[in-house]
């Protein structure tokens, strides 16, 4: 029976990680994302899974990818100052190619910031945050249900493709409370990371399928290799010739960006013969469809366009977009991070009008439609 | 050359290593497979660990399942290893600046969880990697690459450290002596089942420490280390002046009824599993 509850965000980002398999938490506290790690203590245990709150986020995040390593899904969470400290450990999560969810609650900033106050600030942080190059997968959920459905499917696409995935709530969204249906185990996909199939003495354990993905055994499993921070080959020891970096670090962007397809998720309202069309996520989506519902009943031509995934970004579809509307407003509660991606895919195709709040609070519906109004 | 039942815990393919000819943390390596190999411990169910630095390297070349991870956080990823599969008997190799300097923190909080990991602390008194600047064990008065005067640092004592954080067993040896490392190695190995041990293995750096401070070769460094060793049985006896400058080896910290922290969380599964 399908069961429905009233939970907060960050409840229900734990709850669908463990929905996914998730059997491992290692954190330390920060406002807003506090309650993810809390539920997890409660939780983990009456599942034969393992909590530890460590002694600060480079531990939270450390025990996490170790815990993976040793074979057992694993997720942390974090804000604002935190996840400026996980960075070089999520580096090391996309180069050793070791599956775990980070989830980033986000908060107003820099440095200390607004510690209770909403932003969305860390967009090009999870893209660029850590030292070098990957491809980075996440989700930006827009409401409970979500929280706990594309947490599961950050699981999934870590699992998938070996690698750290983030799910980008905002503080509104991780403690904003609201009705979710609990969808059955059995209802939803669970992705498992690959096994090799060779024998040990086969395995070469940094050599990718077709799929550019390498199987991954756990210690104890009767596998030994080695797993480091350097660049190697795929034997996994250090290298320093050119073509093998070159095929190391090119695989591990590859291997997200053969399936990008796949993995962009994005959702469209009121967009068929839309003339304006508002690109927002996570919180403010909602203030934006409010705005839009009204503007409607009005008849004002205009649409909204929700990215699911932030990363990879949905670019090939705003493109198509911006060659059949005149205008694209994008309201962020930032000084105007995604925007940026709206404007490399729109090429100057119609008008991209940036709108910016960076003062703690939310968008009011109100404030939406007047930019509307403004370009209407 | 190494012990013949050693050999096979070696990744030759990953040879030659990086370790200048003479450095001590080779001595270490190899007393470290000695107790492996006498413990009779599954090669598959070895989990050797360490952060980043010239000890660090350690793992990369020893046939287990090893894990190199970043700059001080070898023993939080440790315990994440630990916690998730409390069969492997995991042995942490960090260099003194891995250890006490960027993974201070690290270090201290998996001493208090006692956390079944061996934690074996190479020191060498220098940051051996980057060129041989000070570390927190530097001794005062020495020169480094960032004390060129001398350095006025006060030092750690890392096994006060390790037993004032609540670590049940902490031992100190130095490569001068390499059965007493490997002996006092297996019992550190055999005590992971009680909790957090931790083994400071006093090792050099000639190339970057000796070549500043009068010890440029390995053997200057073997023969320093002899001449200021003293037994703990011994140091019990000494005065604080007569002990200044020495380096005291033995067992510090023994807890027999100690328990460990994967096995106490044992307690909580089984509180939580009462309660739903
Ligand atoms: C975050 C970070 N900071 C600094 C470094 C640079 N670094 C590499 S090794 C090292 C020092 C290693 O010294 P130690 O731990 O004493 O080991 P040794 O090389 O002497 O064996 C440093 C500072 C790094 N790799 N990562
Ligand atoms: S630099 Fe020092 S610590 Fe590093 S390998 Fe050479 S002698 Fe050993």
């Amino acid at each position: 029976m399908a069961q429905n509850e009233f939970w907060q965000g960050n409840k229900a980002i734990a709850m669908g990680a463990i929905a996914a398999g998730c059997r491992f938490f290692g954190g330390y506290p920060i406002t807003p994302s506090t309650e993810v790690m809390e539920v997890m203590s409660e939780e983990l245990p009456k599942l034969g899974g393992k909590f530890v709150q460590m002694e600060d986020e480079i531990g939270g995040i450390a025990a996490t990818l170790g815990a993976s390593i040793a074979g057992k899904k694993a997720m942390t969470a974090s804000s604002g100052p935190g996840i400026s400290l996980k960075q070089e450990l999520l580096g090391y999560g996309y180069i050793a190619e070791i599956p775990m969810v980070l989830a980033d609650i986000q908060r107003g900033g820099p440095s200390t910031g607004l510690p209770t106050k909403v932003s969305q600030a860390d967009v090009m942080q999870a893209k660029w945050g850590t030292h070098g190059d990957h491809a980075t997968i996440a989700y930006a959920p827009c409401s409970i249900p979500e929280c706990y459905s594309l947490t599961i499917k950050a699981f999934n696409m870590a699992e998938r493709f070996r690698q750290p995935v983030l799910v980008m709530a905002d503080e509104v969204i991780g403690h904003m409370r609201e009705k979710i249906t609990i969808p059955e185990a059995g209802s939803f996909e669970v992705i498992d990371r690959k096994k090799p199939t060779v024998s040990p003495e086969e395995f070469v354990p940094y050599r990718a399928d077709a799929d550019d993905v390498p199987p991954m055994p756990a210690f104890g499993d009767g596998y030994r290799w080695h797993v480091t921070g350097l660049t190697t080959t795929e034997w996994g020891f250090p290298t320093n010739d050119a073509p093998d970096i070159d095929l190391k670090a090119n695989r591990i962007i590859r291997k997200v960006e053969r399936f990008r397809d796949e993995i962009v998720e994005y959702r469209e309202d009121f967009m068929e013969d839309a003339e304006i069309v508002v690109i927002s996520y996570g919180s403010v989506s909602r203030s934006s469809l409010r705005a839009i519902r009204e503007l409607r009943e009005q008849g004002v031509k205009v649409g909204h366009f929700r990215p699911i995934t932030l990363w990879p970004f949905p670019d090939k579809e705003i493109a198509e977009i911006s060659k059949r509307v005149k205008h694209i407003i994008v309201p962020e509660l930032n000084a105007g991070q995604m925007v940026l991606e709206v404007e490399r895919a729109v090429k100057g195709n119609c008008e991209v009008h940036r709108k910016n709040l960076i003062n703690g609070e939310l968008y009011k519906p109100a404030e939406i439609m007047s930019f509307i109004k403004e370009v209407a | 050359m190494p012990r013949e039942d050693v050999k096979k815990l070696l990744r030759t393919k990953f040879m030659p290593h990086i370790w200048c000819p003479g450095c001590g943390h080779g001595i270490i390596m190899h007393s470290i497979l000695r107790a492996i190999s006498d413990l009779n411990i599954p090669q598959d169910k070895v989990c050797i660990s360490s952060g980043i630095g010239c000890s660090s390297r350690m793992p990369g070349y020893i046939d287990a399942c090893t894990l190199h991870t970043a700059h001080g956080r070898s023993l939080a990823f440790a315990t994440g290893v630990k916690l998730a599969n409390p069969e492997l008997t995991i042995v942490n190799v960090m260099g003194d600046g891995d250890g006490t300097a960027i993974g201070g923190n690290h270090f201290i909080h998996a001493c208090r969880r006692n956390i079944g990991i061996t934690a074996v602390l190479m020191n060498n008194n220098i940051y051996g990697m980057t060129g041989g600047q000070a570390s927190p064990t530097t001794p005062e008065g020495a020169f480094a690459a960032t004390a060129p005067y001398g350095s006025i640092d006060p030092t750690f004592d890392i096994c006060k450290l390790a037993a004032g954080a609540g670590a049940t067993f902490v031992a100190r040896a130095t490569v001068a002596n390499p059965i007493m490392c490997e002996q006092i190695l297996k019992k550190a190995i055999e005590h992971q089942k009680k909790g957090f041990a931790l083994v400071e293995i006093i090792s050099f750096c000639h190339t970057q420490f000796g070549r500043k401070n009068k010890r440029s070769r390995p053997t200057d460094n073997i023969k320093f280390l002899k001449e200021h060793t003293v037994l703990k049985a011994q140091a019990d006896k000494m005065t604080p002046e007569e002990l200044e400058g020495k380096i005291v080896v033995g067992e510090f910290v023994n807890i027999e009824n100690a328990r460990e922290y994967t096995d106490r969380y044992n307690d909580v599964i089984e509180r939580a599993q009462a309660q739903a």
